[in-house]
């Protein structure tokens, strides 16, 4: 399986992408520059987090705007695992292929801690390896998390179980302790929480190895029916 | 505007406002150019022979220093130090002050204080690993400290995260001498291959210099000259002076660079960062170290404003800026390569090989002066320091008053140095490169080294109560202190980079306790074997004549040889042992109990016996590798009920324990005093090893209480109630009006 970490100027996460997918599911990586026009060959895009542009005018607002978005959105017509972290989700919910929006957090301050999160769909290509309802024990680092989606598409997405993850408790303010969300046909996921820092016992979890076993487990999957 | 004429500014005195003295300006007139400079080249010469630049108040007193040792590859006088760390790999680490830009914009001051010390580091080549801090604010009862706590720390954050360097450690003070005057210290940790180290010289005839990065603009100009000078009421104002940060270009600076230097290092022969005194700071220093001449051409470099004079080109200090020297053959690889990553870069001037500074504007000679004159003629002062009448050589020990245990050790665990910190801490990624073992809270910050079993432990140190009370023994503590730290998570110190904090050196007391204070940690590193290698000082920290604390900073790094002897400081399992490790006597003087008690510390402090401190040092590290304890904590502020206390916070567990001491000796703070918690299991090994070094003092439990017995009294407190006071206090106090 090979993955492509996408990087744009201000990206600052993607070398810790690289190694996970490296390091714990020995798959192929490469890392991917925001001009490129192709992700020929590569079977799963991850968008990683930073301050893609510095931030500047909105977070993700003018990375959507990179000629390997449109890219990234054929990838996404095609089935293909889009995952976006934390400034990827950002990037995902601007280039609208995921609902909603993240918002300055509600305390206004940036928040760097390891948190509980609630498993709230095991059913996707993402997140397999989980169970329902399992808790997991991954680090959050942002100043924009605080997701916010009006009510039609609450409903919408909790109809659909679309909602992946949810905070064990309120940590920025976000509608209904979303953490991350899916999109309706299953393959693109945003989460603001770092799974890609929570790979091995001595950075202090390694509750994040599941996932990524799950898109190695999802795609060998597909590859052999 | 035009310019004042070289005669006008030896009329009118006008260098005094840039902080030359009369005899300062007529040895740039008589002896280094034989005739007046003009307004561009007293300018050059104010930043350069500022204190800032030149430490022409502290050089004498900063040879006291040793910057020896089997490890170090690099010492003072690069942008950072060097210190190996085996299989062909190094760590480049420096620290800096930046109190006078936070003082007046905190946010900007505290931000751009961080970006200039990653830039040392990647300067290098380094990659840099690592940020910590080092904090000092006034008393958290006034809105005005409140609000420079607040926008330091999100400056400092801001900046961090952004760059996606992780900010992993640092230390957080309080103390009413720093509330005008807040410090300010930041740290950068970085790693580097031998091979891939390089320096800033401007070396080879012709070669080329190379401007890269954030164009030019009017922001900073004399912000050395600035940070020389001292705060008062009418004097607090200089914002021009602080620059403004951008880290999002330090972020595309710093990949380029690195890349720069990994890829392509055959096309660059120096590679230099632009701080304090920009453009002519970092070229002068080049051209110096390389004993070579410069031109510069000023309309090549790229600006931001409209006519910028020489003058205000080369002594902005705007930032995320860098200057290269090149082979000319790749002059165009260069400029394709960082246009590449959304960089300009400019060729500015070339290399001489006269020993002179020529810079031209509009074709017109600007400034032509000797480089040797700029840099190193810079005048050196040898102050007289007179003893302050508050150091007393009595042996006299402050006696706390404890009526009842437990509200002594609940207030001494509500106090602001005391309590957690996360509140501020929380706001850093501390977690980013997925590198971080043990993260802010700790002895000390471990950072692993990836691909290897190496991890590197860091901490920043400085209790200036104690260097306050007296400046010897206080300075000794501070090293002292840091190492008990790195060695406490089971690391062996190997280097040391400083921010000397320091009043008004022109002042006898003020210049006393800095050279006291000084021989005092240049005695303890030494005796330690651990090298000074950078450093950063910072003088005329006073507002309407009132100085801070002597304030040194020691930033100490750490070597870890195998990553699963990592120690931290909470107690792992119900049922351990706790052991005390070292002896616990009559220390009160500068302590927190006696600022507790007395609002006030003074006394003299008892001396260090550096042999004992040594071997405490070895034994603590033997019990490590030999795999015989669960937990390490080093008694620092607040001493042993402290120690127990934040041990027992960690994972919840509660203790019970006996001492065989006064009640108030639990609040001594006695140095280099570890506690240990050991499964029974090692009890055996572990007792056999410590001999009369230490003594079982108790056991962990789980029953959430912490339960203490002194000869004279016993005294319980619920863990929860603890916790709850120790972590609540600064957010506590940051929300109330």
């Amino acid at each position: 399986m090979k993955f492509a970490v996408i990087v744009f100027p201000g990206s600052n996460c993607d070398k810790d992408l690289y190694f996970a997918v490296k390091d714990s599911i020995h798959a192929e990586v490469e890392m991917i520059d925001y001009r490129e026009t192709s992700l020929d060959g590569f079977d799963a895009v991850l968008i990683p987090g930073g301050f893609s542009y510095g931030d500047y005018l909105r977070s993700g607002a003018i990375a959507a705007h990179a000629p390997i978005i449109k890219t990234i959105k054929k990838m996404a017509i095609l089935g293909k695992p889009i995952l976006g972290i934390c400034n990827g989700f950002q990037i995902l919910t601007e280039i609208g292929l995921l609902p909603g929006a993240l918002m300055r957090n509600r305390q206004n301050k940036f928040i760097c801690e390891t948190v509980d999160l609630r498993v709230e769909n095991s059913q996707t290509i993402f997140t397999s390896e989980y169970d329902y309802d399992e808790i997991i024990n991954i680090p959050v680092a942002h100043g924009e998390g605080n997701y916010y989606c009006d009510i039609a598409t609450l409903k919408q997405i909790n109809d659909n179980n679309q909602i992946v993850f949810r905070y064990a408790s309120d940590i920025n303010g976000s509608v209904d302790n979303i953490a991350g969300i899916i999109n309706k046909e299953g393959n693109v996921l945003g989460m603001m929480p770092h799974p890609e820092r929570a790979l091995e016992e001595i950075i202090g979890s390694d509750d994040g190895l599941k996932m990524f076993q799950s898109i190695l487990k999802s795609h060998m999957n597909r590859v052999n029916l | 505007m035009t310019e004042p004429t070289a005669e006008m500014i030896q009329e009118t005195k006008l260098y005094r406002s840039w902080g030359l003295s009369d005899q300062e300006f007529q040895t740039i007139a008589n002896d280094i150019l034989d005739r007046l400079p003009n307004y561009t080249e007293t300018g050059l010469f104010s930043v350069m022979w500022s204190e800032h630049c030149s430490y022409k108040n502290s050089k004498n007193v900063l040879r006291k220093f040793s910057n020896k040792s089997e490890r170090v590859l690099a010492g003072p006088g690069e942008d950072a130090g060097i210190i190996d760390i085996g299989d062909n790999q190094a760590i480049v680490f420096k620290a800096e002050s930046h109190n006078h830009p936070s003082a007046v914009e905190p946010y900007q001051g505290a931000a751009t204080g961080v970006g200039g010390i990653i830039r040392d580091i990647f300067s290098m080549g380094a990659t840099p690993i690592a940020l910590l801090n080092s904090l000092k604010f006034g008393d958290l009862d006034d809105a005005h400290t409140k609000y420079l706590a607040e926008e330091i720390v999100s400056g400092i954050g801001g900046y961090g995260n952004c760059i996606g360097i992780p900010t992993v450690g640092g230390e957080i003070a309080f103390q009413a001498r720093y509330k005008k005057n807040p410090i300010v210290n930041a740290m950068c940790v970085g790693l580097i291959d031998h091979d891939d180290v390089k320096y800033g010289k401007a070396t080879g005839k012709d070669n080329l210099i190379v401007y890269v990065g954030a164009k030019t603009g009017r922001d900073g100009i004399h912000g050395a000259t600035f940070a020389s000078d001292e705060f008062t009421d009418s004097n607090n104002t200089q914002r021009s002076a602080v620059q403004v940060g951008d880290p999002f270009m330090e972020k595309l600076l710093m990949d380029a660079c690195i890349e720069l230097v990994h890829e392509h290092s055959d096309w660059i022969m120096g590679i230099q960062d632009m701080g304090a005194a920009g453009l002519v700071s970092s070229t002068a220093e080049m051209a110096s170290k390389a004993g070579s001449g410069l031109i510069l051409e000023l309309d090549n470099v790229p600006q931001r404003e409209t006519e910028m004079t020489p003058y205000e080109i080369m002594l902005s200090e705007s930032q995320e800026r860098m200057v290269l020297c090149i082979k000319p053959k790749y002059r165009q690889e260069i400029i394709d390569f960082f246009t590449d990553k959304m960089l300009d870069a400019v060729v500015i001037g070339k290399v001489t090989m006269d020993g002179k500074y020529k810079i031209y504007q509009q074709g017109k000679v600007v400034c032509d002066i000797p480089i040797s004159g700029l840099v190193d003629d810079a005048p050196e002062y040898k102050h007289v320091g007179i003893k302050p009448d508050r150091i007393t050589d009595s042996k006299e020990q402050f006696k706390p008053e404890i009526e009842s245990l437990e509200d002594t050790w609940l207030k001494i665990l509500g106090q602001p140095t005391i309590s957690s910190k996360e509140y501020f801490y929380k706001t850093y990624d501390s977690q980013i490169k997925a590198n971080t073992v043990v993260k802010p809270g700790s002895d000390a910050s471990v950072v692993r080294v990836r691909d290897t079993k190496k991890a590197i432990a860091m901490t920043n140190d400085g209790n200036s109560r104690m260097v306050y009370v007296d400046p010897f023994i206080g300075g000794q503590m501070a090293v002292v202190e840091a190492a008990s730290n790195l060695v406490a998570s089971g690391a062996i110190p190997i280097g040391i980079t400083d921010c000397l904090n320091y009043g008004n050196p022109e002042k006898p007391e003020i210049f006393w306790e800095f050279e006291k204070s000084v021989s005092g940690m240049a005695m303890a590193s030494r005796r330690l074997n651990i090298p000074v290698v950078s450093g950063n000082v910072s003088l005329y920290n006073e507002f309407n004549e009132i100085a801070i604390y002597p304030s040194p900073m020691i930033g100490m790094t750490g070597l870890i040889e195998d990553i699963d002897n990592v120690v931290t400081q909470g107690f792992k399992d119900s049922g351990d042992l706790i052991y005390l490790i070292g002896e616990t006597r009559n220390e009160f003087n500068g302590s927190e109990i006696q600022q507790l008690q007395m609002h006030d510390v003074k006394g003299s402090l008892n001396k260090i016996n550096m042999d004992q401190v040594e071997s405490r040092f070895n034994l603590i590290l033997k019990i490590i590798t030999n795999k015989l304890i669960n937990s390490c904590h080093d008694l620092s502020e607040g001493g042993l009920s402290v120690a127990l206390s934040e041990a027992a916070f960690e994972n919840k567990l509660g203790f019970q324990c006996e001492v065989n001491m006064p009640t108030e000796y639990l609040f001594s703070e006695t140095p280099a005093r570890f506690v240990v918690s050991v499964s029974k299991d090692n009890q055996k090994e572990f007792e056999d090893l410590i001999g009369n070094n230490g003594a079982k003092i108790g056991f962990v439990t789980d029953d959430n209480r912490m339960n203490i017995k002194t000869i004279d009294t016993e005294a319980t407190i619920e863990l929860d109630e603890a916790i709850s006071i120790w972590k609540g206090a600064i957010s506590c106090l940051m929300k109330k009006n």
